[in-house]
């Protein structure tokens, strides 16, 4: 966003500096990626002396969040912030399209296949493609357990939602 | 449907009051925090690790689904209800959930029916509620939605593989759907037609049957109850009653 704008009920976006103390939280379950890499930090913005941070669960029951909104208080504070609000928004709901182009390629060098098209998932190791799904239910509510068909390794998907 | 014989809940005690939209939020809040306790029963039970995981993952999408819905509920409702008092605070009558989803687990196939069941229901739901003018249930919604289509690969993929199973597998199955048949007029609201349609296109693959039996039973959108949710919110409210207040 370039320079701050009005948005909503006299609120003024902060530009730059907020948001980016708040974007530095990382998800506690994937910690190679941000919260801004995974688009779940929707907003900063200053109402009065306040400063408000919303963001979206990505999964309905993501166990993640109440960290995440801890994570993001800690840095709120150590940035010298201490009057701030963390607001949850459902709408309009998180899709995996709203990860970044960086946070993908994060994703893959963390061993973890970024969300595709199903056929066209690329092993994270040897980047052959047609894994086979071995549970569409993995270690966490947002990813699959695939094995690579060529080298044989398994690893996780982040499952397109 | 002219054909089914339902037994209406007792009369003389009052249906809870609610205005419509706190209603809708409430019940369908209910449907996914019953059904997220039952599947949490299964946890380290289940039959296999990934089956214990995926059904781990389902409970808590139902558990997440249900604290929004709480949430807004007393954001709507505005006398400052917060979704521990939804779900740890009000009594057996005071909730709307459907009869089918607090049927216990039973076995892994009488658990597998009553999710497909209940899925291919929120499938319909969901859908029509992510239109709503309401922009956070329909935020709700439209990410319930996408859980749902993954809840529901699941259920009817193993209602089908238990189904057209083995002897054994496919005797248990059909005894699920003979059981919990029952409840599915109630469960299938406003949308009877499109939700037989699925069930019977996934029977017909799964080898399974629709009893004949028209019996049906309902009252639980009005706070009648089958006897299996008072021991339910026994366990699951026990804590917070026992010591009002507590956080951890």
């Amino acid at each position: 966003m370039d320079g701050p704008h009005l948005s909503g009920a006299g609120m003024v976006s902060v530009a730059t500096d907020l948001r980016s103390v708040v974007a530095t939280v990382v998800d506690p379950e994937i910690p190679v990626l941000t919260i801004d890499d995974l688009g779940i930090l929707r907003s900063v913005e200053m109402d009065g002396d306040r400063a408000v941070v919303t963001i979206t669960p990505t999964y309905s029951g993501c166990p993640a969040m109440r960290q995440i909104e801890d994570d993001i208080a800690s840095a709120l504070v150590r940035a010298g912030v201490d009057d701030f609000d963390i607001r949850m928004t459902h709408h309009p709901a998180w899709s995996t399209d709203w990860i970044s182009e960086e946070g993908r390629g994060k994703l893959a060098a963390f061993g973890i296949a970024p969300p595709s098209p199903e056929p066209e998932i690329l092993c994270p190791r040897c980047e052959a493609d047609h894994p086979r799904m071995v549970a569409r239910f993995g270690a966490t509510a947002c990813k699959a357990l695939m094995v690579c068909g060529s080298c044989g390794e398994p690893f996780d998907y982040f499952k397109r939602f | 449907m002219s054909d089914r014989i339902i037994s209406r809940p007792p009369q003389g005690t009052p249906a809870v009051e609610l205005d419509p939209v706190l209603r809708l939020l409430v019940s369908h809040g209910d449907d996914n925090m019953v059904i997220a306790h039952r599947l949490g029963e299964w946890i380290s039970n289940a039959p296999e690790l990934e089956i214990d995981i995926a059904i781990g993952n389902i409970a808590l999408d139902h558990l997440g689904v249900a604290r929004a819905l709480y949430t807004h509920a007393g954001d709507v409702e505005g006398r400052g209800r917060t979704e521990d008092d939804f779900a740890m605070r009000r009594t057996e009558r005071e909730f709307l959930n459907l009869l089918m989803v607090e049927q216990p687990n039973g076995d892994f196939a009488h658990t597998i029916v009553r999710q497909f069941f209940f899925d291919v229901y929120q499938r319909l739901l969901w859908a029509d509620l992510s239109r709503s003018g309401d922009e956070t249930l329909a935020g709700i919604a439209a990410k319930a939605a996408k859980e749902s289509a993954y809840h529901h690969e699941f259920s009817s993929g193993w209602l089908v593989r238990l189904g057209d199973g083995t002897e054994e597998s496919h005797r248990r199955t059909q005894d699920a759907v003979s059981s919990l048949w029952r409840f599915t007029a109630e469960l299938s609201e406003p949308y009877s037609a499109a939700w037989r349609q699925t069930v019977d296109a996934f029977f017909e693959e799964a080898n399974l049957t629709a009893p004949a039996d028209p019996y049906q039973r309902t009252g639980g959108r009005d706070g009648y109850h089958t006897e299996h949710l008072g021991l339910l919110l026994a366990e699951m409210q026990w804590m917070d009653r026992t010591y009002p207040g507590l956080e951890w």
